[in-house]
């Protein structure tokens, strides 16, 4: 799953490329060193034999120096797994893979008993990828151990069956039980049919082979391609154990096209195009992220760098970018997919077009001179129509007469776009006021826009200010900018921006205040002025400021607009805020405490009065019982009550009405009690005493 | 006419004070109880008028403390005097009973309110 999504990551990647340029660079350093990092061993191996096969596939391919010692963990790895009688023949396959790298040191034995054991697997077989194991297998062991006498018993019979499983379209199918063809399939049948034809004892039948080839041929015709030039392999059917994504298809096509191509007499007929779109493909993929991919790429570059069909060239600029000021010179690189050199050819600059010349080429066509030294095919000078701008450059490379043994892959024409910058000249810049009815200048100034010196202008809004310059290029043509801006920015920040227009070389803003002195929202003061002149192939863009023109403005009417807010720095909500005063209640004003002791002394007054008075009337305690049990209840009688003043005291001191109402039920109930006695006690003996 | 009426007011108050000489004892000390209630009452409406009645819920609960014992206090005297033909069959200890409790949870309610 990862897998595919790494594929469809690369198509992606691959799309949004497309678009941005037709420029494909060989293999390079930063490749190299990509694959370092990438295949990094761990504890000294890079885990499964199919892995470390990758890795070493890829090192091998790229010429990396500095590779990572494995041999001991991973030639420990093939000998056990060559000894093994339990070992697949996916093992066996990937096991031989990584000894045709490694070379480690096997004995005989063993390849003898692993010999047998192919060859029945080869008769067994059923499936495609049963004969692409031990078919494969039984090409490397006779590689490696250089046994001219190993053949396959039946070539012609095995090569029917995997035939067998061909399609119309050119695409493979896995089995004679699965229905689903794939051209992944393809090209590991291509393999396979190439390996039964190179262990075949006799000459397996040409009419065969020709059935092969035109298979090739309508496989082909299913291609793909991008509008950059790339062709490619996609599956029509997406299914995640085998395929994932254009690039695992399409190596697995190029590796199976030309193991062909080299096993066969004769051509196979392909078009120089496709092969060379195929190349094209895999080198604008970059640097991929994933190891897989990686390996694919290496492997299937390494296939197309020396192949039987077709031998691509990639044509590369070292440097898009032209400067005709500094007389910078076109540099075209000729080399093969893994950046070798190319055979002797020449190099010719066709044509030319421009942005708005698209039909017509600027130029006529000239060859380069090639730097044997350098490798780089060189224009000295720029032709005189070539000014600053933006081009597109188109090449052809014309191989001189080479030997039948190698057919390369040029292409027709390259398109490639370039850019040429240069130092603009800016002269004849001037400033002025001008009164507005006449045109006659108040005030005008020169200005020299490439050095630092400010002026200082005023107006009224009667007046307008004219700003003037011409721009020439290199060649000595009108320039048009893509920017020329000159900005008013008042003292309170408010800003105005104008476009200077241009006609031919000459350049002109006027700004006539009558009509401008709304939009300048009637704020008058100094104003500074800022020009900026710009464009993408001028290396002496500028950003100045002028200087200062003082405005002087009429007054706002009313309902003239207010100019907009500034923007507030959006951190300054970030700092203190405002100081806020709160207003309190003014606390009441308290009597004196003199003054309230006093009242209460007062208060206290009455109650004297009230004792005092008591005595006068001669009160007595006579009622008061002498028996002892009545005595006691009238004693708890005044202890009650006493006990609840003082309970309220409490309530008021600290205690919460709550614990107050529990207190007074407890003492309440014993209250009513003792009171009831002592009360009716009494009561009793006042009537007896009553009565008689 | 002022001189007279003057003397008459005199022969009045006197009058007055020899019938209410003749009141029982126990009358007169509810009597007495009742004023000095009042008195206490008046005496913090004036210190209310002094200095404002800022924690107004303390002088009310104070004041209402003396009025409300007053008025219970009037209550037992009407209840406990002999020439009162409505009450004659209630026992004074019963009033002064009630005369008690009723206090007691005037005084409940004027403690929680105080504040």
């Amino acid at each position: 799953m990862a897998r595919s999504l790494g594929g469809f990551l690369v198509l992606i990647l691959l799309v949004s490329i497309c678009d941005a340029a037709s420029v494909f660079q060989p293999i390079s350093d930063s490749h190299r060193s990509a694959a370092s990092e990438l295949f990094s061993p761990v504890d000294g191996s890079f885990g499964s034999l199919e892995e470390t096969y990758e890795a070493l596939r890829t090192f091998e391919v790229l010429g990396v120096e500095k590779k990572p010692d494995v041999s001991t963990a991973s030639c420990a790895l093939v000998s056990k797994t060559l000894e093994s009688s339990s070992s697949t023949l996916k093992d066996l396959l990937f096991t031989l893979k990584v000894n045709g790298i490694l070379k480690c040191k096997i004995n005989e034995k063993a390849f003898e008993d692993i010999i047998s054991r192919l060859k029945a697997a080869v008769n067994d077989a059923n499936s495609l990828l049963d004969f692409y194991y031990s078919i494969r297998s039984l090409v490397l062991i006779k590689e490696q151990t250089l046994k001219a006498d190993l053949h396959l018993a039946d070539a012609e019979g095995v090569f029917r069956s995997i035939k067998a499983l061909s399609q119309s379209d050119g695409r493979w199918r896995y089995s004679s039980s699965n229905p689903d063809s794939s051209a992944f399939a393809a090209g590991i049948a291509l393999q396979t049919l190439a390996g039964v034809i190179s262990l075949a004892s006799s000459e397996i039948d040409q009419s065969m082979i020709g059935t092969l080839k035109n298979d090739v041929l309508k496989l082909f015709d299913g291609i793909e391609k991008y509008d950059n030039g790339a062709f490619y392999f996609d599956e029509k059917l997406i299914d995640a154990r085998e395929n994932q994504g254009p690039l695992s298809t399409t190596s697995s096509v190029v590796r199976g096209v030309t193991a062909f191509a080299a096993v066969i007499d004769g051509s196979l007929n392909l078009p120089g195009d496709k092969i060379l779109g195929l190349a094209k493909f895999f080198l604008g993929i970059g640097i991929p992220g994933d190891a897989k991919d990686f390996f694919n790429q290496a492997d299937s570059l390494g296939c197309l760098e020396d192949n039987r069909v077709a031998i691509p060239l990639i044509l590369s600029l070292p440097s898009t970018v032209l400067s005709l000021t500094k007389k910078d010179s076109l540099k075209v690189r000729v080399n093969t997919v893994l950046g070798s050199g190319a055979p002797a050819l020449v190099v010719k600059l066709v044509e030319a077009f421009s942005s708005n010349s698209k039909d017509e080429s600027l130029i006529d066509s000239q060859e380069l001179k090639f730097n044997p030294e350098t490798g780089v095919y060189i224009l000295n000078d720029l032709p005189k129509s070539i000014d600053v701008g933006r081009y597109m450059f188109a090449f052809e490379i014309v191989l001189h007469e080479s030997g039948p043994e190698k057919v390369y892959a040029t292409g027709s024409q390259t398109k490639i776009p370039i850019f040429v910058t240069g130092f603009i000249k800016i002269e004849n810049a001037e400033i002025a006021v001008l009164d507005s009815d006449l045109g006659s200048i108040e005030t005008q100034k020169k200005l020299d826009l490439a050095g630092n010196g400010i002026v200082s202008l005023s107006a009224n809004h009667l007046q307008k200010l004219r700003l003037s310059f011409q721009l020439t290029t290199p060649r000595g043509r009108a320039f048009k900018p893509h920017q020329v801006l000159l900005k008013l920015r008042h003292e309170s920040k408010v800003e105005h921006i104008f476009v200077v227009a241009s006609s031919g070389k000459q350049l002109e803003l006027v700004l006539d205040f009558l009509g401008l002195v709304e939009k300048f929202f009637y704020l008058s003061g100094r104003y500074d002025i800022e020009l900026s002149v710009g464009d993408a192939v001028m290396e002496n863009s500028l950003l100045r400021a002028l200087g200062h023109i003082e405005l002087d403005l009429p007054e706002p009417p009313e309902k003239a607009p207010r100019p907009p807010p500034q923007p507030v720095d959006p951190y300054s909500r970030y700092g203190p805020k405002a100081e806020i005063t709160h207003i309190f209640r003014a606390p009441e004003k308290r009597p004196p405490k003199e003054l309230s002791l006093t009242f209460l002394g007062l208060t206290i007054v009455p109650l004297l009065g009230f004792l005092i008075g008591l005595l006068r009337l001669g009160v007595n305690l006579k009622n008061f019982p002498t028996k002892a049990v009545p005595a006691v209840f009238a004693i708890l009688f005044h202890v009650g009550i006493g006990a609840v003043l003082l309970l309220y005291v409490l309530f008021w001191l600290k205690l919460d009405l709550f614990t107050t109402l529990k207190g007074l039920g407890l003492l309440g109930a014993f209250l009513v009690f003792v009171g009831h006695r002592i009360l009716s006690h009494l009561a009793a003996a006042s009537s007896k005493l009553k009565s008689a | 006419m002022a001189r007279s009426s003057g003397k008459d007011a005199q022969a009045l108050f006197q009058s007055l004070c020899t019938a209410y000489a003749a009141t029982p004892t126990n009358l007169k000390i509810i009597d007495l109880y009742v004023g000095f209630a009042v008195l206490t009452a008046l005496i913090q409406v004036v210190y209310m008028a002094l200095v404002g009645s800022f924690p107004f819920n303390s002088f009310l609960s104070g004041v209402l403390s003396c009025v409300g014992t007053a008025v219970l206090a009037v209550c037992l005297r009407i209840q406990v005097n002999k020439e009162n033909k409505e009450f004659k069959d209630l026992a004074p200890e019963r009033a002064f009973a009630d005369f008690v409790l009723c206090n007691l949870v005037l005084h409940l309610v004027i403690m929680n309110f105080l504040g």
